[in-house]
């Protein structure tokens, strides 16, 4: 098991009748109402020093990710906090996992090649290269990328990010979208041929035949757990076997949000506000935003209007019991976090690559620096080998980390200096 | 009278448009809104007047949805009609459009002004004012969208365009139709519905009539002078108790002005 701390980077203080006051925490939310640019710096640094923390603690990897005009998540280039966790983690064996720079809002995409490139080298070979599609509130809605380009912009930047890295001439790229004279990238990644490469999803069929197609990590960035997941999942592990790969579990990664305490009782008291706040108000959004037309391919619309899932819950009416019982949140005793997380999540859902959400909405810095530590320390350690009897290759991390305890390895450019 | 139904193929026969067509008199051409072609009262009274050409844009023609995919901005758009009109065998016809369809009818003047002999555009996008926002038509909840669009929101127009009358089939079929047409016809304005008619528009020798909703709630009637002030001799013709879709809510009305406009 690789196990990774993820940070949206949220907004902690929104007003408590947000979600009545304002239409959508994406897109719209009136920065000269909600935020404050000195305490937004705060956040940041709250943020920065919540992963380094985690990475200190025994994490293998740290993760950021990129969203725009959003008050749940606002880096809107996670290579900047990259940047800074590449250089603080170096002399460690801890990944630097961007979830990442999203190809259709870089132009001309190689700039997120270019700088993975930097990551990987600043770091001494630790990065994961998240690839992600971006959703339609921050690459339509936001970035003006008309919905009917989005997949193809996407599926020719990927090709082209691929080759950028690993050829070994210089080559012109004559795309439909994207067209470049030379390309002869500066840096080069360390990781040859490539950095592995991480594609998050949200549950499309088309993002898990475009992953498998790839040979990639597939990652569900969910925000509901892992028992809405399971349908979701199986039919990413159904179209793996039908493409005769093999059933890795590091071919998956899975988001989950986690908070530890004594006991449930604990557990209730130190985070039930901060669980209600991340859903009651973080994932306030209309719901044309997640689909405007020409999102969805016509097949992908056709089947999904025709045989509507059961519609999904309203997270606005549930409180954190809700959240804990159905598993969006798996919380309590290190103990029953550690058995719903192996149960649920890394068995249930055949994943090898896990990511927790440990800094959940509101949650203030010293709450999460002892959910980290808590984390860390009671439960970590108890699923690291959870996948060993079955002697897989995690082919999708960093080569010289894939047998590495978190210890501190060889120092790489930090003590160069 | 029968409505009569083809497809041409244009585009290296790689897009396929529906054309439905009824009707005697001089040759018009219909290019519809962002919401579907739908052979409606209007087009049916323009039929005792006129040869009525009703083509679907790309992508919205049942059979070809992925045809769409051919086609990577308004140029290619803009040709295509060039091919689909030569293959009707239509020239010097009467182009009239609503909305997104209006643009299309102007750029389509604008680029070839040989084939418009007269040219009438209801409630056309294709500027842009910081003052008058366009609301994005495409990432409004479905009662929003029908308010934006039609004056009265629950009338025989807003229902028969937006409708959820029937079995749940049917009902899943006109959202799969509706999404896809204000997809495909997205694809060449997302995200602000200024995409250079204001350098073309010049070009349009047709004498014009501008036909707008009085309640337009989506395209404000101010933008009519976007057009007037730039098409010499255009008319401008307000309409009254309706809102985006005139052409919908007061048929008769808009088919006399266009008969009395565009008539041989």
């Amino acid at each position: 098991m690789k196990i990774s701390a993820f940070h949206l980077m949220p907004h902690r203080e929104l007003p408590p009748d947000f979600e009545s006051r304002y239409e959508s925490v994406w897109v719209t939310p009136p920065w000269w109402e909600l935020a404050d640019a000195g305490r937004v710096g705060q956040y940041y640094n709250w943020t920065l020093d919540e992963l380094i923390h985690a990475a200190r603690a025994g994490f293998d990897g740290v993760c950021t990710n990129e969203h725009h005009q959003n008050a749940y998540g606002f880096m809107p280039s996670p290579n900047l906090m990259g940047s800074v966790l590449a250089r603080a983690t170096n002399g460690t064996n801890v990944a630097v996992v961007q979830m990442g720079a999203t190809l259709p809002t870089s132009n001309p995409p190689i700039r997120v090649a270019e700088e993975y490139a930097m990551l990987d080298c600043i770091s001494g070979g630790r990065l994961v290269a998240g690839l992600p599609l971006g959703s339609p509130m921050d690459v339509n809605l936001c970035y003006g990328i008309t919905p009917m380009e989005h997949r193809e912009r996407y599926r020719e930047a990927f090709a082209l990010t691929l080759k950028a890295w690993q050829a070994r001439e210089m080559f012109a790229w004559n795309g439909r979208y994207y067209q470049l004279p030379t390309v002869n990238l500066w840096p080069r990644p360390i990781q040859q041929p490539h950095p592995p490469v991480w594609v998050p999803g949200s549950g499309s069929i088309s993002t898990f035949d475009f992953a498998v197609a790839h040979d990639v990590c597939y990652c569900f960035l969910s925000y509901s757990g892992a028992r809405s997941a399971k349908t979701m999942m199986d039919g990413y592990w159904q179209v793996v076997e039908r493409e005769g790969r093999e059933a890795n579990p590091y071919r998956a990664g899975f988001l989950q949000l986690v908070a530890v305490g004594d006991d449930d009782a604990d557990a209730e008291a130190k985070y039930a506000r901060h669980v209600e706040y991340f859903y009651h108000k973080c994932l306030h959004v209309p719901a044309p935003y997640f689909a405007p037309p020409g999102n969805q391919d016509y097949r992908s619309l056709v089947a999904a209007l025709s045989n509507p899932v059961r519609r999904a819950e309203n997270p606005k009416e549930l409180r954190y019991r809700d959240f804990v019982d159905k598993g969006y949140v798996i919380a309590g005793s290190a103990a029953t976090v550690r058995d719903r997380l192996k149960e649920e999540v890394v068995k249930g859902l055949r994943v090898g690559n896990l990511m927790v959400l440990l800094q959940i909405g509101s949650m203030p810095h010293e709450l999460t620096l002892e959910n980290i530590e808590r984390f860390a320390r009671d439960v970590l350690p108890d699923l690291r080998g959870v996948w060993d009897d079955e002697g897989w290759v995690n082919h999708w991390w960093p080569e010289r980390l894939r047998g590495a305890a978190p210890a501190p390895a060889v120092a790489v450019g930090a003590g160069r200096a | 009278m029968s409505v009569r139904e083809r497809t041409l193929a244009v585009w290296q026969g790689k897009v396929r448009i529906r054309v439905l067509s009824e009707g005697r008199g001089p040759a018009l051409v219909f290019f519809h809104g962002a919401w579907g072609l739908d052979w409606d009262p209007f087009l049916e009274e323009l039929a005792r007047d006129f040869t009525v050409y009703a083509p679907e844009h790309p992508g919205t023609t049942a059979e070809a949805p992925d045809d769409i995919y051919h086609l990577d901005g308004l140029w290619d758009l803009v040709l295509c009609y060039d091919e689909l009109l030569q293959g009707l065998g239509v020239s010097g016809a009467a182009l009239i459009g609503h909305s997104f369809g209006g643009m299309v009818a102007c750029e389509l003047a604008a680029a070839y002004p040989g084939c418009a002999r007269r040219l009438v555009l209801i409630d056309p996008i294709g500027f842009w004012r910081d003052a008058d926002p366009i609301a994005n038509w495409m990432v409004l909840e479905p009662a929003q969208l029908r308010a934006r669009v039609f004056r009265d929101p629950e009338g025989p127009a807003a229902r028969r365009m937006f409708g959820a009358d029937g079995d749940a089939k049917a009902v899943a079929a006109g959202r799969v139709r509706l999404t896809w047409a204000m997809g495909s016809t997205g694809k060449f304005i997302w995200p602000i519905p200024d995409k250079g008619l204001k350098k073309r528009i010049h070009r349009v020798q047709a004498p014009t009539l501008l036909v707008w909703g009085k309640e337009d709630r989506l395209v404000p009637p101010v933008y009519a002078d976007e057009f007037a002030r730039r098409l010499s001799g255009a008319r401008v013709e307000t309409v009254n108790d309706a809102g985006h879709a005139p052409h919908l809510e007061r048929p008769d009305a808009v088919a006399r002005l266009v008969r009395e406009f565009a008539g041989a």
